[in-house]
């Protein structure tokens, strides 16, 4: 069997802030720059979400991308999506969310939910020029 | 007569409520965007001016200095702000993309050159939701 590789896009809107507590205001400004505004601002976040697994022989399916997209929606989107990165998820209290920790976030939240029978693979697009991939190989 | 644009970015963080309200009619007439702790957007700013090519430059106006105008009179004060509460000319006002696109217009107009007719401005609040304004 072959393997193939399916996915799904989805997307959220979201506030964020970057900036280390451990560090005086002005180095939080000289290291962040613009991202360390302490009202927030924030960003469309695009999401892609690739799964590699074999078709299955009998519905000619990798994975229904329809059961993809409602896994994604409850537990990434309902939790992300018209939210404060910083204050309203539990998943950003000791660490940044850069793009580069939400992806890994993002990440462990679906591994768990999808068979480890399929390889997961996120992108997370922060606006149309910086984008990030979980995992790398 | 030909048409000129050019396209700017920002990000920003806003919420729609309005204080007048209860929490629960925010709630219900705004949604998910009167999230009390802001969300956001990456806007898109598309400025459209008019005018007739020059003579002897082919332009109707520098598109670079074009560009200079609109980062120095609306991107530097709203890219990586929060709109309801870092931005001067939104004070007072509901931050919907439609408010917005209206102060942006007006903030413009304060510092293009008299030459230059602002046509149209575009703004771009999702790729699937923006607002386009004429100046009235």
């Amino acid at each position: 069997m072959s393997k193939v590789s399916v996915f799904r896009r989805e997307h959220f809107n979201a506030a964020h802030r970057l900036f280390n507590p451990g560090w005086s205001d002005e180095k939080n400004f000289e290291i962040f720059g613009k991202c360390a505004n302490p009202h927030y601002h924030g960003h469309n976040y695009e999401l892609e979400i690739k799964v590699t697994g074999e078709t299955d022989p009998e519905t000619g399916y990798v994975m229904d991308l329809k059961k993809l997209s409602d896994l994604v929606k409850e537990n990434v989107l309902n939790e992300f999506d018209h939210k404060n990165l910083n204050l309203d998820t539990k998943y950003f209290t000791n660490i940044n969310p850069t793009a580069e920790n939400i992806v890994i976030v993002i990440y462990e939240i679906l591994r768990k939910k999808i068979d480890v029978s399929f390889d997961l693979g996120i992108r997370l697009y922060e606006t149309d020029r910086n984008f990030v991939e979980y995992p790398v190989k | 007569m030909v048409y000129l644009t050019r396209v700017e970015h920002f990000n920003a963080a806003h919420k729609l409520y309005n204080p007048d309200w209860t929490k629960e009619k925010n709630e219900e007439v705004f949604g998910k965007c009167a999230n009390e702790n802001w969300h956001g957007h990456n806007y898109e700013l598309y400025v459209t001016i008019k005018g007739d090519p020059n003579r002897d430059t082919g332009f109707i106006f520098d598109a670079k200095k074009l560009s200079i105008i609109v980062k120095d009179s609306v991107i530097e004060k709203l890219d990586h702000k929060n709109l309801n509460v870092d931005v001067d000319f939104m004070q007072g006002k509901m931050c919907s993309t439609e408010n917005l696109i209206v102060g942006i217009w007006e903030q413009l107009s304060l510092h293009l050159p008299k030459e230059i007719q602002l046509h149209c401005i575009k703004l771009c609040e999702t790729p699937r939701i923006y607002v386009e304004y004429f100046g009235k």
